[in-house]
């Protein structure tokens, strides 16, 4: 008798258990990838979520007028002359006579009390007497920042055995805080100031934020979207429409593939070499920044444009041909419209791509310090021509300082650009599904 | 004369039956591919599947070895026996079917391998061969029997898509009979050939019949006639008329089958 | 170029007074029926605008390109040119305009021209990066010799002068990195996408296919922060530590392991477009003659494809050779040859960072190595694409 179907020969079994072996790699390499994406995320989220929240402290601080306003005349250019120095002492003394009120004792000196305080607080509290000098004389409440160490208390950065080994604070000072925090002195509140504030030295993580770094994002994201937008836009219609097909635009055609996987840090590279040194354009400028930003998105636009183009079915063209159209006027009249969702959506996939890039930014100086909101045109500097910082440059800054409150910053300003790029890929998303066409 | 087509009779009904399908539905997602198909197939035996295109000859081929297994949407019902066991089994396994019931396709299909690995592929997976001396012999028997082994001896190292189309299509019905199945499922096989590779394949049909059972679609009735001995015609997923291959041809008992064959419909 | 923004914003304006003189004149001369003007009023409008302002901004942007403005600025002889440009396209444009004037040619010509020249752009990039580099390259070569740059094996710049500048121990730091990386990402990658062409079902690969794709969308600093907090920590604490290893936390296995994550995504895709690629029927015949999925993927689908999927990979190293932030995070700053993957090592990209961002005098050797490096690295990763882009180009073909 032969062998019968309906047993599984010996032979057969071993395969299907290669088969199910086989299987299962393909399985886990796909849950090996999805889980490396959860770690990734989880890791990012679990380190910036506390970049948004900043404890504060509520202070109601006297400002004696014979400290502050020693001419007497509230005139703001006399007041100036004193610096945050002079501000110190008025608000570390606030703070001693806060924690007597509540009738907290503490081995902590006034100073050490003191330090509790942001460093950033006494220049908040100048500017605003500075802005309004009739505040001088009266006894004003201020939310003032709290120093990096006791907000790291609430985050849980910092804990009794971190604070004993460490010269900035003390288990006592977090004992303090503690109990500070619980009279509602001490409070933890959403960190609005993260996203406006700029960034702020090695000593204050409390107060640094990106306000300078989403600027200059911003400004060359617009130098990005006026350049490489009509000039991809207009070079993938010559190629895709006018082109005659001969060697100068075959060269083209694998010079646009090629340049599309040229590493990044070579753009910068060329922005250093021609745009500053040659040109001498200023550096760390967001005019920079996008123009190299520019020249890199430049081969993704111009492939998803030409894709875009080429869905556009051919009887559309001969049928403008058919009605006398010149050819140029069935390109801009009735192909280019036609195309037009596609090409957005390919701009603005490669503008989130620019977004997040890094390394040649890197290069052209716009890891600099930067506290001065760059202005969006000066006379000086021209249009965008003001030193600036960059979303991801600003990440890549924060990691290399040593203080460990910079990493949550860190993590925060990757939590923000995330949330950039997901808006900008859900509209992307949203305007390829809301105008796809199947011809 | 009468006595001779009596005992024609008699013979085919002596004949083992192969495989026996009964009510056979096919659907495609809503489409409704074949309906209620029943039919006995003989051992030793060529048959026929002739109708017009669309008509199903193909899904119900494909049904044969399960092949209809690897579409998403495509959904079997009704019972399909292979000596007396049910191919639609839970515990048949489709791999050890497909050793069993072999197929060759409409376009020939060589694996971008050379043209000894092509031919050797199934015995190795199937483990037909206990050395390198029994695949070779497996190999060079099959491509005698495939008709290919003068013009491929010398380039068994040459890759398989490198040959002539014709070529090919001997090449895949090599690698077909290597396995050594027990039915031969082909589907148009020499649509993509010449006259004489039509001949050639023809003539290894009928060897075939010695040792399977060869079931066969073609769109050419000249080539059903020739090779075949039972003949089914499909119409839009019936089976419309199933009997000796003489029979349909010379006194067609339904009106489509005739109009099919006199050229009116298809 | 601050005192070009005056002049160019005139002409600029001009062109707008253009674009309406043109219309109106063109209905003027067409006796206000537009049935009598072989072009229409906007075209000849066009022509006007365009006259005005491509001329004389051609003439700023090759002037640009000269570099002129970077010592002097423009002087008051070229402003008067482009100025005498804008005026006479003005000027000739509008005069022309008659009632059998093709104004439309004309406009589509000068369109024609400014499409051209943005689809040059492209080449004048790559025009610029060579040359950019070259020409910095040879300012090094001069003054450290090239042998030194290729074959020494120690790299320790010096920034009073004379340093070490060997590429060796930067390029084994670059080289072991992606390797380690393309030994994770490649089979995970392939892996998946055979999975999910050959096996998941439609609704597990709708979930897990853009699942897949958000990892190419993660900007490479998220990975080098990934590999700085997480990764790195990770594997001091649990592997090289206990092991005796090192006590390192960034390392080639760090920055390796961060990189092959962000590979996958790439290797999956570029599989799955070539696994996708290769014919149904191949699968047919080999499902029909008993083969199991597995064996028709390992035997037939993959020999297949085999070509395109070593394309892919190669791409993948040519991305890997040129990350930059994550080995800047991930991997570590010091040059070393070892094979220890759990020491820290460096990379070409890192050096490029850390030689260009410093603040020693530009005209050093110590800057100018970092274009040098960045040649290396822009000749190995164009070589690397321009091969794996025509093995693709050649696979497609033969299954097109
Ligand atoms: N994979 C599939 N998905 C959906 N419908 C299918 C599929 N394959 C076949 N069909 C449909 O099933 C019907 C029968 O198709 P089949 O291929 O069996 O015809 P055929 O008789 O072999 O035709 P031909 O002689 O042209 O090869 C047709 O209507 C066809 O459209
Ligand atoms: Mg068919």
């Amino acid at each position: 008798m032969k062998n019968s179907l309906l047993v599984t020969d010996a032979r057969t079994k071993k395969r299907n258990a290669k088969e199910a072996r086989f299987k299962a790699y393909g399985l886990s390499a796909i849950i090996v990838a999805m889980l490396a994406l959860a770690v990734l995320l989880t890791s990012v989220v679990n380190n910036g979520m506390s970049a948004f929240q900043q404890t504060f402290i509520t202070l109601q601080v006297p400002l004696p007028a014979d400290k502050l306003d020693k001419v007497g005349n509230r005139d703001p250019a006399d007041m100036a002359k004193v610096t945050t120095i002079g501000y110190n002492p008025i608000l570390r003394d606030a703070l001693v006579a806060e924690v007597e009120r509540q009738g907290l004792t503490t081995e902590l000196s006034a100073k050490d009390i003191g330090e509790m305080i942001s460093k950033e607080a006494s220049a908040t509290v100048r500017d605003r007497v500075l802005a309004n000098p009739d505040l001088v004389g009266q006894t004003v409440t201020f939310d003032i920042l709290a120093s990096g160490r006791i907000d790291g208390v609430f985050k849980g950065r910092v804990t009794m055995e971190s604070a004993a080994l460490d010269g900035n604070t003390s288990p006592e000072a977090l004992i303090l805080a503690q109990q500070l925090a619980e009279a509602g002195v001490i409070e933890t509140k959403f960190n609005w100031n993260f996203f406006t504030a700029p960034d702020a030295s090695d000593q204050r993580p409390e107060a640094a934020g990106l306000g300078v770094a989403i600027l200059g994002s911003l400004y060359m994201m617009l130098v990005v979207l006026f350049l490489a937008l009509p000039i991809g836009v207009a070079s993938s219609i010559y190629l895709e429409e006018f082109a005659p097909k001969n060697r100068w635009t075959d060269l083209i055609e694998v010079n646009i593939s090629n340049l599309a996987a040229v590493p990044s840090i070579v753009y910068g590279i060329l922005g250093l070499a021609i745009f500053i040194n040659f040109m001498e354009f200023n550096q760390s400028s967001p005019l920079v920044g996008g123009l190299v930003l520019t020249l890199m998105t430049l081969p993704t636009i111009i492939i998803s444009t030409r894709a875009a183009l080429k869905s556009v079915p051919p009887s559309i063209r001969d049928a403008a041909l058919g009605v006398g159209a010149s050819k140029m006027q069935s390109v801009f009249h009735h192909v280019l419209p036609l195309a037009a969702p596609g090409i957005l959506t390919g701009t603005i996939i490669g503008l989130a791509q620019a977004l997040g890039e890094t390394a040649p930014l890197l290069l052209i100086g716009m890891v600099a310090f930067v506290r001065e909101y760059p202005a969006a045109f000066s006379p000086e500097s021209g249009l965008f021509g003001e030193a600036s910082t960059a979303l991801p440059v600003q990440v890549y800054n924060w990691t290399q300082r040593s203080d460990p409150a910079f990493v949550e910053r860190a993590s925060g300003a990757i939590i923000t650009l995330l949330v950039f790029l997901l808006i900008m890929n859900a509209v992307a998303i949203y305007l390829r599904r809301r105008f796809e066409r199947r011809w | 004369m009468e006595d001779m087509i009596h005992m024609d009779r008699a013979m085919s009904t002596q004949q083992d039956i192969k495989i026996s399908a009964r009510n056979v539905q096919v659907y495609y997602g809503d489409t409704h591919a074949i309906k209620d198909v029943s039919v006995e197939i003989d051992d030793k035996t060529v048959t026929a599947f002739i109708g017009p295109s669309g008509c199903g000859k193909s899904t119900f081929l494909r049904c044969i070895n399960r092949m209809n297994d690897t579409i998403d949407i495509a959904r079997v019902t009704g019972d399909i026996r292979i000596d007396n066991e049910d191919i639609y089994d839970p515990k048949v396994d489709p791999v050890q079917l497909r050793a069993k019931v072999g197929m060759v396709f409409q376009k020939p299909n060589p694996f971008p391998k050379s043209i000894y690995d092509n031919v050797a592929y199934g015995p190795k997976i199937h483990g037909l061969a206990r050395n390198k001396a029994d695949l070779d012999e497996i190999v060079e028997k099959s491509l005698r029997k495939a008709a290919l082994w003068n013009e491929a001896k010398d380039r068994l190292d040459a890759p398989g898509t490198g040959l002539s189309g014709g070529q090919q299509q001997r090449l895949c019905i090599a690698r077909a009979i290597a396995t050594a199945p027990e039915v031969l499922l082909m589907d148009e096989p020499c649509s993509a050939l010449d006259p004489i590779a039509t001949a050639q394949v023809e003539e290894l049909i009928d060897e075939l019949r010695q040792s399977f059972s060869v079931v066969i679609v073609t769109h050419s009735m000249q080539q059903a006639a020739r090779v075949s001995q039972k003949t089914a015609f499909f119409h839009l997923g019936n089976l419309v008329e199933y009997d000796d291959t003489d029979k349909i041809f010379t006194n067609p008992q339904d009106p489509r089958t005739e109009s099919y064959i006199s050229g009116r419909i298809g | 170029m601050q005192s070009l923004t005056t002049p160019l914003f005139l002409i600029f304006a001009l062109a707008v007074i253009g674009y309406y003189l043109a219309k109106s004149r063109a209905m003027q001369v067409a006796g206000g029926d537009i049935r009598g003007l072989v072009s229409l009023p906007h075209q000849h409008a066009l022509n006007t605008a365009l006259a005005t302002v491509v001329p004389p901004t051609a003439a700023v942007l090759l002037f640009a390109l000269y570099g002129r403005f970077a010592d002097t600025g423009p002087s008051w002889l070229f402003t008067l040119v482009i100025m005498g440009l804008g005026v006479t396209g003005f000027a000739l444009s509008l005069i022309g305009i008659k009632t059998n004037s093709r104004a439309r040619i004309f406009a589509e010509r000068w369109i024609l021209g400014l499409l051209i020249f943005a689809s040059s752009i492209a080449v004048m990039t790559t025009i610029g990066i060579v040359f950019s580099m070259l020409f910095e390259t040879f300012n090094f070569f001069g003054q450290y010799d090239w042998r030194d740059f290729f074959f020494s094996l120690t790299w320790s710049p010096n920034f009073r002068g004379n340093s070490d500048l060997g590429i060796i121990p930067l390029l084994w730091g670059t080289l072991y990195v992606s390797f380690i990386a393309l030994v994770f990402a490649v089979p995970v990658g392939l892996f998946a996408a055979i999975y999910l062409s050959e096996y998941a079902s439609p609704r597990m690969r709708s979930i897990a296919k853009p699942a897949i794709e958000v990892l190419a969308g993660i900007p490479t600093i998220v990975y080098g922060l990934f590999a700085l907090i997480t990764v790195g920590p990770l594997l001091r604490d649990y592997f090289a530590e206990p092991m005796g290893l090192g006590q390192s936390a960034s390392s080639v296995m760090t920055a390796g392991l961060v990189m092959g994550i962000m590979l996958i995504p790439f290797v999956s895709s570029l599989s799955d477009d070539i696994i996708n690629a290769v014919p149904q029927a191949m699968r047919d015949g080999s499902l029909g003659l008993g083969a199991t999925p597995s064996e028709t993927i390992r035997q037939v689908v993959i020999p297949a494809a085999l070509p395109g999927i070593v394309g892919a990979i190669l791409l993948a190293a040519s991305r890997a050779i040129g990350e930059t932030m994550i080995v800047v995070l991930g991997a570590g700053a010091a040059a070393r040859l070892s094979l220890n993957p759990f020491e820290a090592m460096t990379t070409v990209t890192v050096k490029i960072v850390s030689q260009l961002t410093g603040d020693t005098d530009f005209a050093s050797p110590e800057t100018l190595v970092a274009f040098a490096l960045g040649l290396t690295l822009f000749v190995i990763t164009l070589g690397l694409n321009v091969f794996a882009l025509y093995i693709v180009r050649k696979y497609r073909e033969q299954y097109e």
